[in-house]
């Protein structure tokens, strides 16, 4: 790890009103979503749980806040997709031209 | 500061480009084989596309003073033709040993598939045969995370690989410490909207420190920047980086990857520099 170079109050003088345009950005959006006809459908789709999950993380403590926004916007990994997916036959045979 | 781009996609750029990146800075670029936006119908047209890349690319390159390198593959697009994607790899072996190709990529997966899988294993199967360096293509959005950990289960299953000789790009801030802690290069691609912005680079730098990592601007035909590098160095000094820290990010950690290709040749800018005035005094 690096240490910031910046003190918390620099950055947060820095940041500020980048932090409040985005906040309002999405406060606008979802304004928008439920002034839409049909914004009940929009609920219950999953990405909006998702949306709903990562504000959620937002509010939270600790360092790591914009990880755990990405694990919620991810496939689930299948520790076993290699089984699955390369049998033995399907192992890749080298085509004659390769030099060995 | 001189700086390398060490993952744009300057075919999909105008000459204009290399003129502005050269302005910036950059004195060096690679370019890894990619999707060209649609799918590619023959063996030939990847024929002809290698050979822009390994002739055409650093011909106009050079106009604007900067170092061309190059990286071949079928990209994971196009991955589900498995057909083709063999043709196309039995191919390889004709252009790699040109002057600027530094390896095979960029691999990787997109969409998680067992196709795109077998095609990745049998790209890093060349790889180990002709002993090159690897570039790697992670997925974007939701496939990221995934994908990232499919390929690093590939990569480690293989006795063959040395992490050290891969680069895994496109990391984020969900995957970058996946790759770092195997002992991969990685790096980060500064890309509108849907990859990562200058501000969450650096704080990714800042985060897991500045060794075995870049950042690139994978500049291409979709929105993208291709002076996003210089964009992340103004962001560090911003927050008061020192120069040698920045430049060990975008000058001299590529240089170290690229440098265990056997083929890799660079010029130093302060040494073209020298050269011209050389020159120069000998025409007086």
């Amino acid at each position: 790890m690096i240490a910031a170079v910046q003190t918390a109050p620099e950055v947060f003088e820095q940041t500020f009103l980048l932090v409040r345009a985005k906040i309002l950005e999405v406060a606008a959006t979802l304004d928008r979503l439920d002034r839409a006809e049909a914004a009940e459908s929009v609920r219950s789709d999953p990405r909006f749980g998702q949306i709903r999950q990562g504000l959620e993380i937002l509010l939270s403590d600790g360092f790591h806040r914009a990880a755990q926004i990405q694990e919620i916007f991810s496939d689930q990994y299948d520790p076993t997709w290699m089984k699955k997916y390369l049998s033995t036959g399907e192992r890749p045979a080298l085509s004659p031209s390769v030099p060995h | 500061m001189y700086y390398i781009d060490p993952h744009i996609h300057m075919v999909s750029r105008v000459t204009d480009d290399y003129e502005r990146i050269a302005r910036m800075g950059c004195v060096a670029v690679s370019e890894p084989a990619f999707w060209a936006g649609f799918d590619r119908g023959s063996v030939d047209g990847f024929r002809d596309y290698f050979r822009q890349l390994t002739e055409f690319e650093p011909k106009r390159a050079g106009w604007s003073g900067i170092q061309h390198y190059t990286w071949l593959c079928i990209n994971a697009k196009e991955a589900e033709n498995v057909e083709l994607s063999r043709e196309v790899i039995k191919m390889i072996p004709e252009f790699i040993s040109k002057p600027g190709v530094l390896g095979i990529g960029e691999i990787g997966l997109n969409k998680n598939t067992k196709n795109e899988s077998i095609i990745f294993q049998e790209h890093v199967q060349l790889a180990m045969q002709l002993d090159e360096l690897i570039l790697i293509h992670t997925p974007h959005l939701q496939d990221k995370l995934k994908g990232t950990r499919m390929i690093i289960d590939m990569l480690m299953s293989d006795r063959r690989v040395q992490p050290e000789r891969v680069l895994i790009d496109h990391v984020e801030e969900h995957t970058v410490g996946l790759a770092k802690e195997e002992g991969f290069w990685c790096a980060m691609t500064l890309y509108p909207i849907t990859k990562c912005t200058p501000s969450r680079a650096a704080d990714i730098i800042e985060a897991y420190g500045d060794d075995r990592i870049m950042v690139n601007s994978a500049g291409d035909w979709g929105p993208s920047n291709p002076i996003a590098v210089p964009d992340f160095i103004q962001e560090l000094r911003k927050r008061g980086h020192p120069e040698s820290k920045i430049k060990k990010i975008v000058y001299d950690n590529p240089l170290e990857f690229f440098r265990q290709c056997r083929r890799f040749e660079f010029t130093p800018p302060d040494t073209l520099a020298d050269n011209a005035a050389l020159v120069v005094s000998q025409k007086v």
